[in-house]
């Protein structure tokens, strides 16, 4: 019962947990991009794209979101390949990720989108903007700022869903934590360290992310 | 020829006819005014010219091009008519500046700094040179209607259609927009505007079209039409006045 | 090797997919009652209460479920208790529901207009009579859609519990995987019983909330 903390035991390990900082932060920091930038177009070709992109791209957010990320990784892992489509660990978690925040931020963009004011659309029509020039020009940045809180939100939990990505080897904290902890087993140890590490991203992601909405957002009023 | 041509246009919203066949002729250089009760379909009527709503029947021509329901033509009128709203419409996430700017530079491709040289001619010419880099949201409402006059004008427009543009605003800010639409008719700007500034009408309109149940009910010079109504629906509605 | 048909991949994965719904279940009821606790006391009027459930809700919520499997699986074997993985993941989905529904739950109280408070203070009402007659029946109405939404991410997050040797839909079909080299095929599959899990749930909780708008609206 009495479990004595010997934090020394994974010193030697510091090098392995650096480098797993280190691939959590690409894969969330790519992830996170890209992913956004897929909502982006899926949410735009919801709620104002043409009426034959929506059915595909309704299926796809709905198979996303109602489906676990690990098997979505493990599926672009481990059944690609059976098409052809032979993708490294590393490539094979940046797709799941891209894949996974692109349907959840789809629908958290949408709404965004469809909160602007009808206003808007017609003063940009009545400019002679086409429907996308008054999209990327008009709509788009006001939309994000509506929803930038939920957005931070959704991309924090994209991060520790990226914690599976250790079960295709992806040598990111988990995968770090795991193989220290079966080495030493100090379980306690290493894994509250680990789940600190994720803390203080957490906190810094959100830092981050209201850092960026700052710089891309200068005012602070935008919905009517 | 008529710069602004409209031909038994008729729209319906469902089972509501809102325009009945409306004919109506607006020269270059020419200033309307439209009057009427709510409902009457007047703002469905400048929506329809812009595009905003499609027609259900008739035709309208702007500069002998064709008001055709398809993306591009609708582009190619929206450069030749431009529009105000009530609600101004302002991109909030933008400056003032910007808000002038940015049709110029998406649609026309023109470049940053012409786009730049010409916004402040417009601003300067609705008197807010000085509020080029404010946004929307630190200036009043008759400043930001301001804006939105510039911000059409930028696109060079053959015709302004104005949609009950002072509507929004408290009574103290009315005077500072009407004077801005005031100097563009002066300036021989073809406008078709809809108003409840009747004093407006009277001074600065060549022409007032009272609308009544979707059709244009009277029409004349603003001394006649004030002066004498003809039909006891004119006559009401100036009386309620 | 022992040839698999499809029927029966599938049926295999229908088996598991029970112990997928029997820990979610578990999870959301255990986790609902304990939400309910950290609920009142994340709203009540002890500071020190409040303060320990902000904690409890912030380090649940900061930190990945994969970490709190982790800990429980590992640390509690750790501390003496030799727990198998459906104990170990029956518990931390418990805590980790308990934390989102109280969060959400709390959302829900606080749109309850605060002179709904007020007028109940004043019949001299505890805070419990308060909460037990007068908010949580309106709160209760505004609650149920994000709380079946919220049941998706449990089930979902039962397939966490795979990575500790919990034996349910995603483990089998990792080890239907290695028995028929068919990933392919399972995990599609996998991916379809999920699917056919959680989306009446995101549904019903989609149609409940606009059903709730349009009652709101029309009032």
């Amino acid at each position: 019962m009495a479990y004595v903390f010997d934090y020394a035991a994974i010193i030697p390990y510091a090098p392995l947990i650096a480098k797993g900082v280190g691939i959590t932060v690409e894969l969330t920091v790519v992830g996170g991009v890209l992913g956004v930038g897929l909502g982006i177009a899926c949410a735009w070709a919801r709620s104002l794209g043409p009426k034959w992109l929506r059915p595909p791209v309704s299926l796809y957010v709905e198979m996303i979101r109602n489906t676990p990320f690990l098997i979505q990784l493990f599926f672009i892992f481990f059944g690609l390949p059976s098409t052809g489509l032979q993708l490294g660990e590393m490539q094979a978690a940046i797709l799941a990720m891209v894949i996974n925040l692109g349907a959840y931020s789809c629908e958290i963009i949408r709404a965004g989108i469809e909160a602007t004011p009808r206003g808007q659309f017609e003063a940009g029509a009545s400019l002679a903007m086409t429907r996308i020039q008054t999209f990327r020009h008009v709509v788009l940045m006001p939309a994000l700022q509506r929803i930038w809180p939920a957005l931070t939100s959704q991309i924090v939990i994209v991060m520790f869903g990226s914690a599976v990505c250790s079960q295709i080897a992806v040598e990111d904290i988990t995968f770090a934590a795991q193989f220290i902890q079966a080495r030493t087993f100090r379980a306690f140890e290493v894994y509250i360290l680990a789940t600190i590490l994720y803390l203080l991203l957490a906190l810094l992601l959100r830092q981050v992310m209201r850092g960026l909405g700052s710089l891309m957002f200068p005012r602070r009023r935008v919905a009517r | 020829m008529s710069l602004i041509a409209i031909t038994e246009v008729r729209k319906r919203f469902g089972d509501n006819e809102v325009l009945k066949g409306i004919n109506l002729d607006v020269e270059a250089g020419e200033v309307v005014a439209i009057i009427g009760k709510s409902g009457s379909g007047k703002s469905t009527l400048l929506r329809c010219i812009n595009g905003l709503e499609t027609i259900d029947g008739g035709s309208i021509m702007v500069a002998g091009a064709h008001l055709a329901p398809d993306d591009a033509h609708l582009r190619a009128l929206r450069l030749k008519v431009g529009m105000i709203f009530q609600s101004f419409n302002l991109f909030p996430h933008l400056t003032a500046g910007r808000n002038v700017m940015l049709s110029p530079m998406v649609v026309k491709k023109v470049s940053a700094k012409e786009a730049e040289a010409e916004a402040r001619a417009r601003m300067e010419q609705v008197g807010l040179g000085h509020k080029f880099d404010a946004y929307p949201d630190e200036l009043s409402g008759g400043q930001q209607q301001r804006v939105a006059i510039a911000r059409a004008l930028a696109m060079q427009p053959l015709a302004l259609l104005c949609d009950e543009i002072t509507s929004a605003l408290d009574p103290e800010l009315v005077n500072e927009v009407l004077q801005v639409v005031g100097k563009l008719a002066g300036e021989g700007m073809t406008l078709m505007m809809v108003t409840h500034e009747m004093r407006f009408a009277r001074e600065v309109c060549d022409r007032v079209v009272f609308m009544h149940q979707g059709r244009v009910h009277e029409i004349g010079p603003p001394a006649e039409v004030f002066a004498n109504p003809k039909t006891p629906e004119l006559q009401q509605f100036l009386g309620m006045l | 090797m022992i040839q698999f048909s499809t029927w029966d991949i599938l049926r295999n994965l229908l088996f598991a997919a029970e112990w997928t719904i029997l820990l979610s279940l578990v999870a959301f009821v255990g986790g609902g009652a304990l939400g309910l606790i950290v609920l009142f006391a994340r709203t009540g009027r002890s500071t020190l209460l409040r303060r320990v459930s902000i904690l409890y809700i912030e380090l649940i919520q900061g930190t990945p479920l994969l970490m709190q499997l982790f800990l429980s699986f590992f640390g509690l074997a750790l501390m003496g208790f030799d727990v198998p993985p459906w104990f170990a993941a029956g518990l931390s989905l418990t805590l980790w529901t308990s934390a989102f529904l109280a969060e959400i739950w709390r959302g829900c109280v606080e749109a309850i207009p605060r002179g709904q408070w007020e007028a109940s203070s004043s019949l001299a009402m505890t805070y419990f009579e308060q909460m037990r007659h007068v908010v949580l029946p309106q709160a209760l109405r505004i609650a149920v859609p994000p709380t079946v939404g919220f049941s998706v991410q449990v089930v979902k997050g039962t397939a966490l519990t795979s990575i500790i040797g919990f034996v349910e839909l995603s483990k089998a079909a990792t080890m239907i995987t290695n028995a028929t080299f068919q990933p392919f095929l399972v995990y599609g599959l996998a991916a379809l019983v999920y699917f056919a899990l959680c989306w009446p749930l995101s549904k019903s909780s989609q149609i409940l909330e606009r059903k709730l708008n349009v009652a709101h609206r029309n009032h």
